[in-house]
């Protein structure tokens, strides 16, 4: 740990603002204002304003169609605290989550890193992230049909090289879960692997030469150099990709419960905390329990992303 | 079909997220504006009508233009229509935002939870005062819309009923015609002469026959029987027939305090699809989740399935490609056929500016002038027996016999659709319920018991 603050060293050579300095500063915020006014109107509107009122509506029993609802207290968190589905959902979300952010950062990792040490071709770069420009509901369908247990290419394919029967993905209530976060895991990986190579540019080539100097073999300088180096940024990047894949929704609203049946299914094998708030406020009309269910889910998050940052120690750097 | 449909659901749930955000401003800047504009037919209005059945747009569109021309000159009637899923998540979202249609088609297992709400107008003092005759329908129909309060919130518009939907190539190779459907009987135990039939239809990977030595039931080419679709609660086009049939009824009544699910009637009924999956004569619930059930029986991957009246069009269009007549519902232990009777109807919703005109719609939709336009399409049967006639001349004259479907009505073997308040939450509770049975992951005498008192419990809230 460095001894000595830079901050306390900082504000001690910093020279005293003269009265015209301090007089220029308060006259930019008139300016400043009209420019952060267009995003605190979005903000506002689409973000403060929604926050307060979903708080609000977690303790009535809002009706959604019927648009009316009375004051309930905490009627809604004890039924929650109960809720043998809420747990359910959370457990399933949670298999989801390890799955997904497990497979997807090990990936990303590797390919940030052949990115930073063996091409720099934009080609490939941009390749690498053409899964994540395609919009969800095309990859949930494009991956629903190629992974069809009847008519599917991947398993017609995977029976031609020998693989037998049962080769349901999505009909299987063992196999949804994984095959949806293999499928994300895909379609995201090329974007956190850019991330990750952008704080890879920051890690000073000299280093690699030195290590290069004396001899070290290119997984030795992987393991010794790259992993500690980055971690502030990949601290960042979990934490980014680990609440959205907390939020995995259209996925399985699209994918699963086949033709005419309720998304999550088979049995509910793939009814995550997304699609049982969804289910409450749209399919039971209930939207004041799906208000307390998803303030809950913003408190869990809330924790998770507190210990991410405080394990990784996100605000410090190796490099220093 | 299916991406579009995906793809346009998306399209709705992005307009959905804006509906909710505007709601939110709408909250927080005004409260909502009361005043109802004047009930009047004097000045020229426009009534926004939803349908989600494609194949029927044009012939009401047809009974817009009449009923402009010829009934109420100031009402132009828009219609708009949505595919299934879409319909209904639309309507949640425009009833949510204040937007919602004036009239729209309503469905039996969605209405209460509207008429709960309080999003829909009462019929009575309409029906009343311009005499319109509610027994001119088919006897039920018009009942099945009232509240136990003694509010009616439709007027019916159709009716549908269920039968066998038999692969006329296949009957023939298998030497069986559609009358040994018409005359068979079946039973949750062997499956009786019906589930006979049903082994001689079903054909394994080197074209040995399920009743014959040597069948292979984990190779099977063409199954005997394929599902419709995933069974759900109620099972309308897939279990419920047979279920009742064994002399089970989901409720007592409409609008009851518990239902019967964890009768043994219906225990043993699902039991016994779940082993004749095992057993390879009926399709795997995985194939029908992930195809469906009526792709399955149009590409020869079934030789039978049961449907609904609503499907006539699409099974015996001029698209496709298998050759197809309808048979009756086999004979069940309690000695008769049974088909679950389901009605469409019309509802007027509080977001109507103009009820006075939207009760117009509504009213002509529900007579004989509409009903002989739709009829007439051979679309659907409609309410009023005359139409209904009509409707059937039109499918004899496109050479498809119908009858199987009419039958229950002529002979009143039908039962009818359960109405509950709950019906969402129930679907919630028994649906994944049935997928696990099916799978065999889990026998109906362990599974269903505990979702029934579940359902108990939802209901008697």
């Amino acid at each position: 740990m460095t001894a000595v603050s830079p901050d306390v060293g900082a504000s001690e050579t910093r020279p005293k603002p003269s009265g015209k300095k301090v007089q220029n500063l308060t006259g930019g915020w008139p300016v400043a204002f009209w420019f952060l006014l267009p995003s605190m109107v979005g903000f506002l509107v689409f973000f403060l304003l929604p926050t307060i009122r979903g708080f609000y509506l977690s303790f009535t029993d809002w009706n959604l169609i019927g648009n009316n609802g009375k004051f309930i207290g905490l009627e809604n968190y004890e039924k929650l605290a109960g809720d043998d589905q809420f747990y359910a959902s959370m457990w399933r979300t949670l298999k989801y989550v390890v799955i997904n952010i497990g497979s997807q950062t090990v990936i990303a990792v590797l390919i940030a890193s052949m990115m930073d040490r063996l091409t720099r071709s934009s080609v490939i770069r941009g390749a690498l992230l053409l899964p994540w420009l395609m919009p969800n509901v095309v990859v949930a369908l494009l991956w629903l049909w190629m992974l069809d247990g009847s008519i599917g290419v991947v398993t017609e394919f995977l029976k031609f090289i020998g693989f037998s029967d049962d080769l349901a993905f999505f009909t299987d209530t063992g196999k949804v879960i994984p095959t949806i976060a293999a499928i994300n895991t895909w379609k995201y990986m090329g974007y956190t692997a850019l991330l990750m190579f952008a704080g890879l540019q920051t890690i000073p080539g000299t280093v690699y030469e030195a290590a290069a100097m004396d001899g070290a073999t290119e997984f030795q300088m992987f393991r010794k150099i790259t992993l500690p180096l980055m971690r502030p940024v990949l601290a960042l990047v979990l934490v980014i990709t680990m609440i959205g894949s907390f939020q995995v929704f259209d996925t399985v609203l699209v994918a699963t419960g086949g033709f005419g049946g309720q998304p999550g299914g088979p049995v509910n094998a793939s009814k995550v905390i997304y699609l049982y708030i969804y289910q409450n406020a749209f399919n039971f009309n209930d939207l004041g329990y799906a208000a307390a269910l998803s303030v809950i889910l913003v408190l869990i998050l809330i924790i998770v992303t507190f210990f991410q940052l405080k394990l990784l120690r996100a605000g410090e750097s190796d490099l220093a | 079909m299916e991406e579009i449909s995906n793809m346009l659901r998306e399209i709705k749930k992005l307009r959905l997220l804006a509906v909710l955000a505007a709601m939110a401003l709408a909250a927080a800047a005004c409260g909502s504006d009361g005043d109802d504009a004047a009930a009047s037919l004097d000045e020229p209005v426009t009534i926004d009508y939803w349908l989600w059945d494609g194949n029927q747009q044009p012939f009401y569109e047809t009974c817009a233009a009449d009923f402009t021309a010829n009934v109420q000159p100031n009402v132009t009637v828009n219609i708009e229509q949505f595919g299934w899923g879409d319909y209904w998540t639309g309507l949640t979202a425009a009833f949510a935002s204040d937007s919602a249609p004036d009239v729209f088609t309503d469905h039996l297992a969605r209405y209460p939870e509207f008429v709960e709400s309080g999003v829909l107008v009462s019929l009575n003092d309409f029906v009343e005062r311009d005499g319109v005759d509610v027994n001119q329908y088919f006897p039920g129909l018009a009942e099945l819309w009232t509240s136990p309060d003694g509010d009616r919130f439709g007027l019916p518009k159709d009716f549908d009923t269920i039968a066998m939907v038999l692969n006329t190539d296949m009957l023939a190779d298998a030497g069986i015609s559609v009358d040994d459907f018409n005359n068979a009987t079946w039973n949750p135990q062997d499956g009786g002469t019906w589930g006979e039939l049903i082994q001689r239809l079903t054909i394994d990977a080197n074209g040995v026959r399920g009743n014959e030595d040597g069948f292979d039931s984990s190779n099977v080419a063409v199954y005997g029987f394929g599902l419709e679709g995933n069974f759900g609660a109620f099972g309308q086009t897939t279990f419920s027939a047979f279920a009742a049939s064994n002399g089970y009824q989901a409720t007592d009544e409409p609008w009851a305090d518990s239902a019967n699910f964890g009768d043994e009637a219906l225990i043993e009924t699902i039991q016994w699809f779940a082993d004749w999956i095992a057993a390879g004569y009926i399709t795997p619930i995985e194939d029908v989740e992930s195809l469906g059930g009526t792709t399955i029986f149009q590409n020869g991957g079934a030789a039978t399935q049961t449907n609904g009246s609503w499907m006539i069009s699409t099974l015996s269009g001029d698209a496709t490609e298998v050759p197809v007549e309808y048979g009756a519902l086999p004979v069940g232990p309690i000695g008769e056929r049974r088909s679950m009777f389901n009605g469409l109807a019309d509802s007027i919703t509080t977001s109507a500016e103009n009820p006075e005109a939207a009760w117009e719609w509504v009213k002509y939709m529900a007579s004989p002038a509409c009903q002989e336009v739709v009829g007439g399409g051979a679309v659907v049967f409609p309410a009023i027996p005359s139409a209904a006639d009509i409707a059937e001349a039109a499918h004899a004259s496109n050479g498809v016999d119908v009858s199987a479907f009419k039958v229950h009505v002529d002979e009143g073997t039908t039962f009818l659709f359960p109405i509950t308040d709950s019906a969402s939450r129930i679907e919630d509770a028994m649906g994944p319920v049935m997928q696990q049975i099916l799978r065999n992951e889990g026998t109906a005498a362990d599974l269903i018991p505990p979702a029934a008192e579940e359902i108990n419990s939802i209901l008697g809230s």
